[in-house]
């Protein structure tokens, strides 16, 4: 029996298209619009002005409090403006425009592909170039790492896990980036170890990857402390409850953070990255994004830089198909419809998946007709369809009682139901409303 | 035979006096005193339970005027001043005059305004559609059309109109309750000072754009130009964050700022159509507006 | 790029399976019993089946048309799945007129006095029954005679009413287990009753067909069978003499039927397995309750209905297990 999580979870179609796909470098775009704001936190501080001219990965907005992160340039050429600029969601949030010419980095960046191997470094100085390297959460949710590095008070990580699962249908960024930096993978874990001060990591793999499972668990023989776990494929194993409870049996209590259990979960991505901040002095400014869907010429992955128009990369695959219905940013699951391409490529743009007009609507919700699906899919226990009609009858108090908080919003509920109800929806609502009655309580 | 039926009644006789006497000793113990002023005050009040004053309903409104025994911050917007003098001489208190207002909403942007530039399959609600997108068009201020200020209002005094997809609010229904000022997330929505036959000038826009891109996403948005802030005599004009906000209270309805706007932002209501053009376009009034 | 894209919240895909879809794999699960008692009672059955479900239709297009006006949603099969379920709970020689006013029942009071599909507390097709076998006991229990090689006028008792009457009249069980037919005869259907309930073996197929293509669960049929056999067991080890064995009362009567098609109807049964466990023990206890002691022979229509009610109840208080309830040791 292979492991995985326990309760709930379901398993959509994976439609891996592009998995066999190397990765790609994906040709500097004319203009790079950089949100400040890439990352779960406050906004970071634009510290360029309209004129100046920047270098690659000069930093271009600076960390504004202890959740946020620094933000660098990914092109060099002179700021066109700071201005607002669409956002996934269609508001328009502040960014640095950035008018491409040349490309050319700042010195101290080791462009070679040799592999680092000696870290000289202590926890304290790996968990500071972190910070200054702007490296967040790469699954998506972007939450800043050096954060996650450094646990509140009293509390102590004993592992790190590093999350190689990739649950999401369609996205294959991360099983690209196994294949072929499983090297720099297993050292930027050695330096998370190391600033965690841990002696084990696990990197969970869903089985659905047997050549990255294969391959990261032979170049794991020589690091000490790090193995390879392999699970059974079922989402949302990529959540990270989730995923500390189907390797370690841990379960997160209710409304607390994983370290609460001891365990810290990075994504492989993240930990790609941080080996090449730390190592070759390179800070975040590009990630593999997966360009995929079932009617595009060509799925791909490609390595992009932030700021980077979504148009570009869908050019790049191909060309936008006919029938386009929407366009996500992200996976099926939990992604955003994006309301148009010219959204630029965040830190937290795990792949771009185009949907045609056959699957890419909502079909019309019937009444429920209680069959209980959403409740058994659930992987954190909730009751979905009483938590949607609490949340659409705005009964705040009773929706925090029955844990409404506790939604992973993994679309598992709103996935399975017959009736089409939109039940994540809803349930969001009623996550935001009771969050705000929390807040207030304060 | 009647031996049976006489013990019938005397023991049912003695139970219920036996009940009477404990409900009396109960009712005696637990009694709790009530002023008898709150059933008073909650009978002056309108009994809408909109809670347009702030306070769970009608009866809450009442407790709490006597628990303070003051009317500092306490209005009953749907009784208006009537209602909160008889309040006063309940209470024995004097009542603060306000002045009557009525909802507007503050946004332009119908569907030939303001393209559709992509399209939301999401939960038909305002709520939720502002909580995850900036809604259809380019313009994340504007309305969503979604009416979640119609679904809120006990009174009938706001639908939305199916042919430009915006609210409208019939005057004489709307008091104040300010239901849909709180269910509208775009804060679209404001109560203004009632003027003669419900005239009004408002800026019918909420877009905090720079004058660009508001224009690009709506034709009738504010740019904050400040032309009619220039034009008003009454200062009642103030322009922030590229947008132009009339005061209703200092607006003496002059009307001058309307025809200095570049984008029609500033709407005249319920005025008489100029004289000239007054027969033709009587029937077309309502759409003006 | 001047496309028009659709946004919505995630997620973005669905599993694919709609309402309809479900009560089409109900019905289909259902139809090897219902064509198997086509074979054994005839033409009537057919003419009780289709009045049924054509009643069904009828009344709920009308009522969503003129009373409800909300758009007609008869196409979605629960309309007819109710009008098969009710027919498969009546005699085959009933008259029409009963079945009318059944179908009748069931989809106006039983579920579009509720407000329609998945509002409804109690089982519409078993609302119906329940009200008919009130109504009408001498019509709603008098079988065609089957087991005999021609299907005449006269009529037959099921085993379960030559149990029942013959207990009352105090005659010894093992004279009255004389004229019943046997397990095998009960299993594939050999012998007479209501439409559905006679073939046990095809139910059985219908549940093996549900469970494959996960309509429904096994939590609620087999803990509705095991509970009925475990309480008739100990029953029947207490005093073989007095009370049948348990293969008996779970071969007869409506017991299958009941179990896997009407106790599992999603609308009227709890969210959770926890839930549906609880569910299913109190139609066990309560069918043989009313079988062994009651006034009827049957009782798992009476059951599955008590139990209906208590549905929003267990609903509000067995929840699932949340995910992090408990601390585990070994954080």
């Amino acid at each position: 029996m292979l492991k995985t999580f326990k309760y709930g979870g379901v398993h959509p179609a994976e439609n891996k298209l592009s998995a066999g796909k190397a990765i790609e470098q994906l040709p500097l775009p004319k203009k790079a619009a950089v949100l400040v704001s890439q990352h779960i936190g406050a906004p970071s501080k634009v510290v360029v002005a309209k004129g100046d001219t920047v270098k690659v990965g000069q930093v271009i907005a600076q960390s504004a409090g202890f959740v946020s992160t620094n933000i660098h340039a990914p092109v060099s050429g002179k700021v066109l403006k700071i201005d607002t600029v669409t956002d996934n969601s269609g508001y328009k949030k502040e960014a640095v425009v950035i008018n491409v010419d040349g490309d050319e980095w700042l010195d101290e960046i080791d462009r070679s592909d040799t592999l680092e191997t000696s870290i000289n470094l202590d926890a304290k100085e790996i968990t500071d170039k972190i910070l200054q390297s702007g490296i967040v959460g790469l699954g998506g949710a972007t939450f800043p790492t050096h954060v996650k590095l450094m646990p509140p008070s009293g509390m102590k990580a004993n592992i790190l896990l590093i999350n190689g699962v990739e649950c999401e249908p369609f996205l294959t960024s991360d099983h690209r980036l196994m294949l072929e930096k499983g090297e720099e993978i297993l050292m930027g874990t050695q330096l998370l170890m190391k600033a965690l001060k841990v002696k084990k990591a696990v990197i969970g793999i869903e089985r659905n990857k047997p050549d990255a499972i294969k391959h990261l668990s032979k170049l794991a023989t020589k690091h000490e402390g790090i193995s390879v776990c392999p699970l059974k494929v079922k989402y949302p194993q990529g959540g990270e409850k989730q995923l500390i409870k189907a390797v370690t049996g841990r379960e997160v209590p209710s409304g607390a953070l994983p370290i609460s259990v001891g365990a810290v979960v990075n994504n492989v991505g993240t930990a790609f990255a941080v080996y090449e901040a730390v190592m070759k002095n390179k800070p975040l400014f590009e990630r593999i994004v997966t360009v995929t869907g079932k009617n595009i010429e060509k799925p791909s992955n490609f390595r992009v830089r932030i700021g980077t128009p979504v148009n570009e990369l869908i050019e790049a695959a191909g060309g936008l198909p006919e029938d386009t219905a929407r366009i996500i940013s992200g996976g099926p699951m939990m992604g955003k419809a994006i309301p148009t391409t010219d959204v630029p490529v965040t830190k937290g743009t795990s792949g771009i998946l185009i949907i045609s007009e056959e699957a890419g609507h909502r079909k019309p919700v019937e009444n429920c007709i209680r069959c209980g699906r959403c409740v058994q899919v659930c992987p954190m226990g909730l009751e979905p369809y009483l938590l949607m009609t609490l949340s659409e009858n705005k009964k705040w108090g009773k929706a925090e009682t029955e844990k409404v908080m506790d939604c992973i919003e993994c679309g598992s509920c709103s996935y399975t139901c017959p009736a089409n109800r939109p039940l994540l929806d809803y349930i969001r609502y009623g996550k935001t409303s009771v969050g705000q009655i929390i807040r207030s309580r304060k | 035979m009647s031996e049976p039926l006489l013990y019938t009644v005397i023991i049912l006789s003695a139970i219920g006096i036996a009940a009477a006497i404990i409900l009396y000793l109960v009712a005696r113990k637990f009694h709790v005193y009530e002023d008898p002023r709150i059933d008073q005050v909650e009978e002056a009040l309108p009994a809408a339970n909109c809670g347009g004053c702030g306070y769970a309903g009608c009866r809450a409104f009442a407790e709490a005027i006597v628990k303070d025994n003051s009317l500092d911050d306490k209005y009953c917007p749907v009784g208006g001043n009537e209602v909160m003098e008889k309040v006063a001489s309940i209470m024995g208190l004097e009542a603060e005059q306000k002045a009557p207002r009525t909802a507007v909403v503050r946004c332009n942007g119908t569907c030939e305004h303001r393209p559709q530039t992509h399209n939301y399959e999401g939960v038909q609600t305002c709520a939720i559609a502002a909580l995850n997108y900036s809604g259809e068009t380019d313009c994340q201020y504007g309305c969503l059309g979604f009416g979640d200020c119609c679904t809120v209002c006990d009174f009938d005094a706001i639908h939305m109109n199916p042919e430009t997809g915006l609210p409208e609010v019939i005057d004489e229904n709307c008091v104040a309750c300010g239901a849909c000022v709180e269910a509208c997330p775009r804060d679209l929505i404001e109560l203004r000072k009632v003027m003669p036959k419900y005239r009004k000038v408002y800026v019918a826009c909420r877009n905090m754009d720079k004058g660009g891109p508001a224009r690009k996403a709506c034709k009738v948005a504010c740019i904050g130009c400040g032309k009619c802030e220039e034009v008003c005599k009454f200062d009642a004009i103030t322009i922030s964050n590229n947008l132009a906000f009339i005061d209703s209270d200092k607006c003496k309805l002059c009307r001058k700022c309307a025809p200095v706007c570049p984008t029609n932002a500033i709407i005249e209501e319920n005025f008489p159509p100029p004289k000239k053009k007054q027969a033709e376009e009587k029937e077309s009034k309502p759409a003006e507006a | 790029m001047n496309k028009t894209l659709t946004i919505s919240p995630s997620p973005h895909i669905a599993q694919g399976d709609s309402v309809q879809k479900i009560m089409y794999k109900v019905i289909f699960a259902l139809s090897p019993a219902l064509i198997w008692s086509f074979i054994v009672f005839g033409l009537p059955a057919i003419f009780v089946t289709a009045t049924s479900v054509l009643t069904c239709l009828i009344a709920e297009w009308l009522i969503q048309k003129f009373l409800l006006r909300t758009t007609p949603s008869i196409k979605d099969g629960s309309a007819i799945l109710t009008g098969i379920l009710l027919a498969m709970n009546v005699p085959g020689n009933i008259p029409l007129w009963i079945v009318i006013i059944g179908a009748l029942v069931s989809i106006g009071i039983g579920k579009m006095a509720f407000g329609g599909l998945g509002q409804n507390v109690f089982n519409p097709a078993l609302t119906g029954r329940v009200f008919l076998l009130i109504s009408f006991p001498v019509q709603m229990t008098t079988w065609p005679n089957v087991t005999k090689t021609v299907v005449d006028a006269t009529t037959e008792a099921t085993p379960l009413n030559i149990i029942k009457e013959g207990l009352k009249n105090g005659k010894p069980l093992t004279e009255l287990t004389n004229q019943i037919p046997d397990y095998t005869d009960l299993f594939f259907g050999n012998l007479s009753g209501s439409l559905g309930e006679i073939s046990t073996i095809l139910l059985l197929l219908g549940f093996g067909y549900m469970l494959i293509r996960k309509v429904i669960s096994w939590h609620i049929p087999v803990t509705v069978l095991g509970t009925i056999f475990v309480f008739t067991g100990v029953l029947w080890l207490a005093n073989p003499d007095r009370f049948m064995d348990p293969v008996f009362h779970i071969l007869t009567g409506g017991a299958m039927l009941g179990a896997i098609f009407m106790a599992t109807d999603m609308v009227t049964s709890p969210m959770t397995k926890k839930g549906q466990i609880i569910f299913s023990i109190g139609i066990g206890v309560i069918t043989v309750c009313i079988r062994t002691w009651g006034a009827y022979p049957e009782g798992i229509s009476f059951a599955i209905l008590i139990m209906n009610a208590f549905t929003p109840l267990i609903n509000n208080y067995i929840k699932p297990k949340r995910f992090g309830e408990k601390q585990n040791g070994k954080a």
